[in-house]
C-alpha cells in the first residue's frame, strides 16, 4: 500500500516518520511505499496514496481529500503506529 | 553507519540550558546552528514563524521538539542542534508536553539529511537510547548513542 506522511515542511516530521512508518511496516510483514510531503501539497497527492499520516495538528489541513487521514500522536511509538496500520492491513 | 560529526558538531550543542518559553527554547536550538555554521541567524525566527502559522505539530513525541523551517536562503548547509532543557517548557501541545528535548534541523534540499534523521528516528523509537540521551555528558557521548 502507498502512505503518505505530511508534515508542515515536508523536510523534518515527516522524515522521520517515514522511518517509523517503515519500520513497523517491516515489522508486520506488511509491503509499503512511504512517501513524504509538505501539507500544501500534501492536497493534491493525497489522492495517489491508500493512506495518509500526520500530526493532530496538521490533519484538519488536508481536510477535503479523499484519502483517509489518520493523526499519530506519539512519532517514536512504533506500537501506536503499527495499530494505525493494522486497521489497513 | 551514519557518521553524525559533521551534521551535529561539538558547538550545536546546549545542554541542561534553561528556557523560559518555547520560543526561548527554539531559539536556543536556532544558536546552535549557527554557532556550527548551518544557518544564518534569520533562519531562528523562520523556525519560530513556522510554529506561529501551522501550530505546534513540531512536538511529535512526549517531550521532543523537532524545530526546523522550509530550505531557505538562511540555510548555509544541512545540519542539526541538539538542546537539552534542565527544566521543560510547554508548547501548547495537546499530546506530547512539556518539551525537554529540542532538536534543531536546517536542510538544505529534502534528501541532504535523510540518513541522519533516519539515524535519529531508529535511536528514539528505543528508549534504553532515550534514556541515554537524557543521561549522556558530553555531545561526544550523544552522537555515539546516536551511531550505535
Amino acid at each position: 500500500m502507498d502512505i503518505l506522511c505530511v508534515c508542515g515542511m515536508g523536510i523534518g516530521t515527516s522524515v522521520l516518520l517515514k522511518t517509523n512508518v517503515e519500520q513497523a511496516a517491516a515489522d508486520l510483514g506488511m509491503d509499503v511505499v512511504v512517501t513524504t510531503s509538505d501539507a500544501g501539497s500534501a492536497k493534491g497527492t493525497a489522492n495517489m496514496n491508500d493512506l495518509v499520516l500526520t500530526s493532530a495538528e496538521l490533519a484538519p489541513e488536508l481536510e477535503g481529500t479523499t484519502t483517509l487521514v489518520e493523526a499519530i500522536s506519539n512519532f517514536m511509538d512504533l506500537e501506536e503506529i503499527k495499530d494505525v496500520l493494522e486497521r489497513y492491513a | 553507519m551514519v557518521d553524525f560529526t559533521g551534521f551535529l558538531p561539538d558547538e550545536a550543542f546546549a545542554l541542561d540550558v534553561t528556557a523560559q518559553n518555547w520560543q526561548d527554547a527554539i531559539r536556543l536550538a536556532g544558536q546552535g546552528l549557527v554557532d556550527s555554521g548551518a544557518t544564518k541567524p534569520g533562519y531562528t525566527d523562520e523556525m519560530i514563524e513556522t510554529v506561529n502559522k501551522l501550530g505546534p505539530y513540531i512536538v511529535i513525541a512526549p517531550g521532543l521538539a523537532l524545530a526546523h523551517s522550509r530550505p531557505s536562503d538562511s540555510v548555509m548547509r544541512s545540519g542539526l542542534s541538539w538542546v537539552r532543557l534542565a527544566e521543560p517548557v510547554e508548547f501548547g501541545s495537546k499530546n506530547n508536553d512539556p518539551v525537554s528535548l529540542v532538536i534543531g534541523l536546517a536542510g538544505r534540499d529534502e534528501n541532504e539529511h535523510l540518513e541522519v534523521m533516519s539515524a535519529i528516528a531508529s535511536a528514539l523509537v528505543n528508549p534504553g537510547k532515550v534514556k541515554a540521551l537524557a543521561d549522556a555528558q558530553t555531545p561526544a557521548e550523544i552522537r555515539a548513542i546516536l551511531e550505535s
